[in-house]
């Protein structure tokens, strides 16, 4: 017994050396640029696959090659690291932040892609690292040699990063900027060198958590979505920017889920997420974190909301009118496109209801949707609900879940809520995923019709777009409402809002049961459209859905979401039978953050300004 | 009659003690002037009065009720205005609509869903601004004003939910002097008008010495000196630390 938990322990402490790695650079690139960058999980998994190449070519079988392999696998991805802050990050430090959020999940995309063209879908076995290939014995347990390995590396990179933070000049000036915004824009052209070092190191940490860990998960093509969130909640819990709370943090992580194989096996995958919600309740800025400050100076003010011209207003009506009329138009296949992105566009706008006017990033959103949709198809399914019921309990369901979720978010802000609504995300698809008996797990529901007179296509078409068109004008009005008012009034400046009277965060919390809702109508439609759940409608790619659509679409414009839903939905559809469709979608998203840090929603906009200036100057020219 | 009774404030920062233990009273349709250096712990004193801060000990009363560790939003409904040193407003409203939001506040209307807010007591939110001088700007992005004009509307929301006690840190920082003057003079015409207790902070001798009733000066977290504007301009140790800016106090 004592045994076991002895080698528990250190298979706890084993398996939190990547962890720390990933999330130590995670935490430092953030410290300095303030960049949460998403795309920190590919440049673990490139470090995984690129060590894997590196071994099989490098004097493989010794243990001079395993090490150097691993080595230089890092040493690459931080050139890589490096490349994508030069050619992208750099053009968009002075974008809102949201939009470098963005083009982070572009870089995801496409690193996808480039590891299925080289490495293939097979998920590549590691080698097992040589001299340290054997287990010892410990207290009558056997222990793998090589976690022994990983245990004396995570406290040595630790020493090494202290020394690097605080015996050389660099790292002196690392901190500082980490703690002293205004410092990093004094640094004038040494900030450029400044940030692009950081993503060096950053990265090479990254690529060295994937590589050594190679011998004990190998490298497949969905380790970053899953290392990134796992880096995230370390980070979160060890507090933005500090290195030591990581290292601390993952420790805490990696014993959590080394013991909770032991008790429970069912829970490893809720077990971090739910220490993390502990943590972030009781400490709000994570073990060592600090405060950060209400908001990033420098950052450009809120374009004013207004209400729409009456040129919009017909550029709606014709909308409206077009979609009216589709039935009689368009084939089917077109017909079922419109489904989904009518659906998506409502999904899309109830997640920008909390980030637009509430200025509350979502990384979980799908939660919602996902509640929406189990909640409509457990109630068919299970006790034979009617359609018009399951529609109507689908926000009910979700709305709950908002306010119970919402309730710890909205004592959050920045970086951290979003990590949390993160966190709560993975706990619901977890659930699910795992109580096969109630929710299928992974196979779905499946075989949820629709009510006789939806049966037909043209009918349902009618059905999602009355549905989704009034909730959706209904969320506008109501941001226009006094309710809006005091929501916004909270983002702009919760100093003033509080000096006025208003409870800023019980409003936050009710725009986050209103987003959660709307989801939740979005999410019930989108079952009895499909007629079938899976998991992943509220897993963390469906959330990265949401999020692309309002970012493309614009956060600060109403329309915004709804053409980022479509143009989203649409191209997703348009490609998706290619083989590499993420690569260009990822590219296409890179391209337009690049050429619009607007959004789509902004190109309107400066269409609209040139043609303006062009009437101007052509009056000037008549006079 | 009193409006707001403080006693034996005090607030540290770590090693620093900010106030340490001030008493004073502010009376109806009074202006009362704090003076004192940087750092003397003017806006600390003030984020204890409405809230922002939890004092480490003393009391705050508010016309005879204890409001000491109220939270802002609390504070401000019983009827105190505050503008702040560095200003804060809705940079995404129009002017306009930061006045109307306040009032929507103010009459408890900040739950409605349906009816555009833009409608609501526009007609009050355009006298406030016409009192303040900032009708012109009304429907102008509060993000995008001049540092005056945002004080001026400050002025404006902070009358905007009709306080018995305006708490005003430095209302005219970062205005040139002409102006200065000319904003306390308005903001005195109506805060008598109204017979609001007033309690501001100001660095323009000139400002003060104009328009106070009573002068208050801080120092080191301390009150050292209290009177009527001649008695403080008088005192010596109030000279003694404004060495430095006795050109204009004098
Ligand atoms: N949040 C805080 N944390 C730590 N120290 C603080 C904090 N706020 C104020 N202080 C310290 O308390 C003291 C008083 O500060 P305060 O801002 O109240 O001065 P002030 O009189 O308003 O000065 P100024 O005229 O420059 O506005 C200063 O020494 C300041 O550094
Ligand atoms: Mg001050």
């Amino acid at each position: 017994m004592t045994g076991q938990i002895v080698v528990q322990f250190l298979t706890g402490l084993a398996s939190a050396a990547s962890l720390f790695l990933i999330a130590a650079g995670l935490s430092i690139i953030f410290g300095v640029t303030r960049i949460v960058n998403f795309a920190h999980g590919s440049l673990y998994m490139l470090g995984a696959f690129i060590a894997y190449s590196l071994t099989q070519r490098l004097a493989a079988g010794t243990a001079y090659g395993f090490w150097i392999s691993v080595l230089l696998a890092a040493f690459v991805v931080a050139l890589i690291g490096v490349v994508i802050e030069i050619l992208m990050l750099r053009r968009i430090y002075r974008a809102p932040e949201l939009f470098q959020l963005l083009a982070t999940f572009g870089v995801v995309l496409v690193v996808q892609d480039a590891a299925l063209w080289i490495w293939g879908p097979v998920d590549l076995m590691g080698p097992r690292a040589p001299g340290l290939d054997s287990a010892v014995d410990i207290l009558g347990q056997r222990l793998p040699e090589y976690d022994i390995a990983l245990i004396v590396i995570s406290p040595v990179v630790l020493g090494l990063l202290w020394l690097l933070f605080h015996r050389t000049r660099w790292g002196i000036l690392v901190r500082a900027a980490t703690q002293d915004r205004e410092m990093v824009g004094a640094l004038g052209r040494n900030q450029a060198w400044l940030f692009t070092s950081v993503f060096f190191v950053g990265a090479f940490l990254a690529g060295l958590g994937g590589a050594i860990q190679l011998p004990k998960g190998g490298a497949d093509l969905l380790i970053d979505l899953n290392v990134i969130a796992a880096a995230f909640v370390v980070v979160v819990v060890g507090g933005m920017g500090s290195i030591t709370g990581a290292f601390l943090a993952a420790i805490l992580i990696g014993e959590l889920q080394a013991f909770a194989v032991l008790v429970l096996p069912e829970s490893t995958l809720v077990i971090m997420f739910l220490a993390m919600a502990v943590v972030l309740v009781v400490r709000p800025w994570g073990l060592l974190g600090r405060p950060m400050g209400e908001h990033a100076p420098g950052q450009a003010a809120e374009p004013l909301l207004r209400p729409a011209t009456p040129r919009a207003r017909l550029a709606w009506a014709a909308l409206i009118g077009l979609l009216l009329v589709l039935p009689l138009i368009a084939e089917d296949f077109t017909l079922t496109l419109t489904i989904e992105i009518v659906i998506l566009a409502l999904f899309a706008a109830s997640l920008h209801f909390i980030m637009g006017p509430g200025g509350m990033v979502s990384f979980g959103h799908a939660a919602y949707f996902g509640l929406g949709a189990y909640g409509a198809a457990l109630l068919a399914t299970t006790l034979n609900t009617p359609m018009e019921l399951a529609l109507l309990a689908a926000p009910v369901v979700a709305g709950l879940g908002a306010l119970v979720f919402g309730w710890f978010c909205v004592r959050l802000s920045g970086v951290y809520l979003a990590m949390l609504t993160l966190a709560f995300a993975q706990i619901a698809w977890s659930v699910v995923f795992q109580w096969y008996e109630f929710t299928g797990g992974e196979d779905g529901l499946l075989g949820i019709r629709r009510t006789p007179w939806a049966d037909d296509r043209i009918v349902f078409y009618y059905l999602v777009l009355a549905a989704c068109g009034v909730a959706i004008y209904a969320m506008r009005r109501m941001i226009f409402a006094p309710f809006g008012y005091a929501v916004r009034a909270g983002r702009d400046s919760r100093l003033r809002a509080d000096a006025i009277g208003i409870d800023c965060r019980r409003f936050d919390w009710m725009a986050f049961l209103v987003a959660g809702a709307m989801a939740g109508i979005a999410g019930g439609l989108y079952v009895y459209s499909k007629g079938s759940v899976f998991p992943d409608e509220m897993s963390i790619p469906r959330s990265v859905d949401g999020l692309v659509m309002v970012l493309l679409g614009g956060v600060q414009t109403l329309s915004g979401p709804i053409f980022g839903a479509a143009g989203f939905t649409w191209l997703q559809d348009e490609i998706s039978r290619l083989e590499y469709w993420r690569f260009i979608l990822g590219g296409t998203i890179i391209g337009l953050v690049l050429a619009f840090p607007q959004g789509l929603g902004g190109i309107w906009r400066q269409i609209e300004a040139l043609i303006r200036r062009r009437r101007a100057t052509g009056i000037e020219a008549g006079r | 009659m009193t409006v707001l009774e403080v006693r034996d404030l005090y607030k540290g920062f770590g090693g620093v003690q900010a106030v340490a233990g001030i008493s004073f009273g502010v009376a109806e349709g009074e202006l009362l002037a704090m003076i004192g250096p940087n750092g003397a712990g003017k806006s600390t004193c003030f984020n204890m009065l409405n809230g922002q801060l939890r004092p480490d000990g003393g009391s705050v009363h508010l016309n005879g009720r204890d409001i000491t560790g109220l939270p802002p939003r609390d504070v401000s409904r019983l009827g105190v205005g505050r503008t702040f040193q560095i200003t804060a407003t809705f940079g995404s409203m129009t002017v306009a609509e930061n006045v109307q939001t306040t009032l929507i506040a103010h009459h408890r209307g900040l739950r409605g869903l349906w009816r555009p807010a833009a409608a609501l007591h526009r007609d009050a939110a355009m006298a406030l601004l016409e009192r303040v001088g900032m009708a012109e700007q009304a429907d102008r992005a509060c993000g995008v004003l001049a540092y005056g004009d945002l004080k001026r509307v400050e002025l404006a929301v902070a009358l905007a939910n009709d306080p018995m006690l305006l708490l005003m840190d430095e209302p005219t920082a970062g205005m040139a002097p002409g102006e200065r003057v000319e904003l306390m003079a308005l903001t005195a015409e109506i805060t008598r008008e109204r017979n609001i207790a007033v309690l501001f902070t100001e660095h323009d001798m000139d400002v003060v010495f104009t328009h106070a009733d009573r002068v208050i000066v801080l120092n080191r977290g301390k009150l050292i000196a209290e009177g009527t504007p001649e008695d403080v301009r008088a005192n010596r140790r109030v000279r003694e630390l404004y060495l430095g800016e006795s050109a204009e106090a004098g």
